[in-house]
């Protein structure tokens, strides 16, 4: 079984962002980056998927981005991903959701897939639109947002618990497909030292567009970013106190009510 | 370019969605300035019924699209026949809610007809002729005003709770039945089952009120004094990830950048510390209330009003309290 996984570098969930000086973006200096969070739950399950169908199984990382990307990369091939395809190009310094899809599309076409598995969203950006459209220029079912997946035993199909609303829609599905990870699918593993090691003599392979047969970023200018903000102020808290407890939690109710309208 | 807009009618259930209502509003915005006419499209099960509780709107018509393929919600048969009356009917502007349907349904429809696509905006408007979108990016931690270019079908979503719902009129819209055009063999990932979540409460990303629990709920027995106090409002309970990942709360109930991101009316955290990662999913609620023994924890910066002190004691004092005035 061929088993991709995609794979973003981000900034840390800890970093503070900033607009750079030209408004056209965040400040890069200073901030660390990391594999995207939700991407974790999709390296776990491909190496864990891997492990169980065994064979000349192989898990495949495919990550777009930026040539420092090597670094998330190497991680997750500390992890047990067998190699990685790196697309890098200065054409796609920001490229918009759909240019990731169709780039990836075309790279993972050539690589040869069964199942993918990614993240439910990149933390960055945020739109979590980048598997659908590449579901559909694959023209392979998706399955987004997973709490659990479970192959069948001849590996012809899975069943997915997609967390909607309220719920778990359980969703049956043939393979081909694509699946989007969310937190608690699993527990990532961390890269081990041996893992480390091993890492640095598995391949990576870089592609540009051209190699990708593409004379520019497809669907790029579709659209266009106006303008970056920072969050309007917040308020100051208002601080509830009184001798007694049960008097400043009183004060607190009523507050609520005649105050912020909210009971 | 064309200028209707055409606004997805989510079901659920055989229900629709609240957020419907708010769609259609962000709608008017659009045609306003443009001139064109709102649509709304209704699928599945219920649709033909839910279709007369979008009727004084102010829509031009409402195509119900009754198949039985489409009374189980799938990827593929809902973006086969939401493409298939874009492509008939030229529509300039699609809007979905920023749900689990919509942001599953938008993209993989998005893609087959050659569109852009704006996920969880905020808010819309329009300068000159160009749309403007403006959506939370890096968790929140900034927004960005988006425009399309170039002639393509504008998709958005647009998160739950942030547009004033659209009011009735006397005006009522035509109703018509559509076929689908969409057929078994083009669906491969289809739901079989729902199973709901435990508790029974609705979820965090729907309810009006959430009270949260942190770490200092010691165990998940003590989530009661939550649920008591969320329930007088019928609203749901989250929790924060150290809640969640000590097993004191499930995983659907966690609230922040890897869990839900929410937007309540009130939002009440209980012992949790306010890190940055739990921001980044609460910080947008309207009223935020925070009960810490700590007075320096950083979820006081972001709250409205905070109370210091332990919650075992102060949680059990407000739902009597909040009982009280609602009586
Ligand atoms: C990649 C990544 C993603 C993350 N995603 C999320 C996420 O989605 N959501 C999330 O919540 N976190 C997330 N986190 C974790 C986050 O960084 C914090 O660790 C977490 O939010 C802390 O949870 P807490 O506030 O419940 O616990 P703590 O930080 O331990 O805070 C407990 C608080 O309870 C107070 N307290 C203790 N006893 C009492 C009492 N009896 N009465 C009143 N107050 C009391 C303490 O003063 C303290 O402020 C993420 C972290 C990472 C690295």
């Amino acid at each position: 079984m061929k088993i991709i996984v995609l794979l973003k570098r981000v900034p840390d969930t800890e970093a503070k962002i900033l607009i750079n000086q030209e408004g056209t973006g965040i400040r890069e200096d200073g901030v660390k980056f990391i594999i995207n969070t939700y991407d974790e739950y999709g390296i776990e399950e491909g190496i864990k998927l891997k492990e169980k169908i065994g064979g000349d199984s192989k898990v495949t990382v495919v990550c777009l981005g930026p040539e420092e990307s090597t670094e998330v990369i190497r991680t997750a091939l500390a992890m047990g991903a067998d190699d990685a395809v790196h697309i890098c190009d200065p054409a796609l310094k920001a490229p918009s959701p759909f240019t990731t899809a169709a780039v990836l599309a075309k790279a993972i076409g050539e690589e040869g897939f069964d199942i993918i598995f990614c993240g439910k969203q990149g933390i960055d950006d945020d739109t979590a639109q980048v598997q659908s459209g590449l579901a559909e220029m694959l023209d392979i079912p998706q399955v987004n947002i997973a709490g659990s997946f479970e192959l069948s035993e001849d590996a012809s199909k899975a069943v997915v618990g997609r967390r909607i609303e309220g719920g778990t829609e359980m969703i049956e599905t043939s393979l081909p497909v694509i699946v989007s990870c969310d937190k608690g699918l699993n527990e990532p593993r961390y890269a081990s030292l041996p893992g480390i090691m091993k890492a640095k003599k598995k391949e990576i392979r870089t592609r540009t567009l051209a190699d990708l047969g593409f004379d520019e970023a497809p669907g790029a200018g579709a659209s266009r970013i106006l303008k970056w903000l920072t969050l309007p102020k917040g308020g100051e808290c208002r601080m509830v106190e009184a001798e007694e407890v049960s008097d400043a939690v009183k004060e607190l109710a009523r507050l609520l009510r005649e105050e912020a309208k909210i009971i | 370019m064309a200028n209707d807009v055409l606004v997805f009618g989510e079901l659920r259930g055989g229900e629709i969605k609240k957020v419907v209502r708010e769609l259609i509003a962000a709608g008017k915005v659009i045609t306003e300035s443009t001139g064109g006419s709102i649509d709304a499209v209704l699928m599945g099960r219920g649709s033909e019924n839910e279709a007369e509780k979008v009727r004084k709107l102010g829509l031009r018509k409402i195509a119900v699209l009754s198949d039985e393929i489409l009374d189980n919600y799938s990827t593929e048969g809902y973006a086969e026949a939401l493409a298939g009356m874009i492509k008939e009917e030229g529509y300039g502007y699609i809007l979905l809610g920023a749900t689990a349907m919509g942001r599953d349904l938008g993209p993989r429809t998005a893609a087959k007809v050659d569109g852009v696509m704006f996920s969880d905006c905020v808010d819309l408007r329009v300068e000159g002729t160009s749309l403007v979108a403006r959506r939370p990016v890096y968790s929140g931690k900034l927004l960005i005003d988006i425009t399309p270019v170039g002639d393509h079908p504008v998709f958005v979503t647009i998160r739950p709770n942030n547009i004033a719902p659209a009011g009735e009129g006397a005006d009522s819209s035509d109703v018509v039945q559509r076929p689908s055009g969409v057929t078994r063999e083009m669906i491969r990932a289809i739901a079989t089952e729902i199973v709901p979540l435990s508790g029974g409460r609705p979820d965090v990303s729907e309810a009006d009120v959430i009270v949260s629990g942190g770490r200092a709920m010691k165990d998940a027995a003590n989530f009661k004094l939550l649920g008591d106090l969320a329930d007088l409002f019928g609203g749901a309970v989250g929790a924060s990830r150290a809640a969640v990942d000590a097993g004191f709360a499930e995983q659907p109930l966690q609230v922040g950048q890897t869990g839900k991101v929410v937007n309540p009316k009130l939002y009440i955290a209980c012992g949790i510390s306010g890190a940055i990662q739990h921001l980044a999913g609460m910080r947008t609620s309207k009223v935020i209330v925070a009960i810490n023994k700590d007075p320096n924890a950083p979820i006081f910066e972001k709250a409205h009003y905070g109370i210091v002190g332990d919650l075992f004691e102060i949680v059990p004092i407000l739902t009597e309290e909040i009982k009280k005035l609602l009586n």
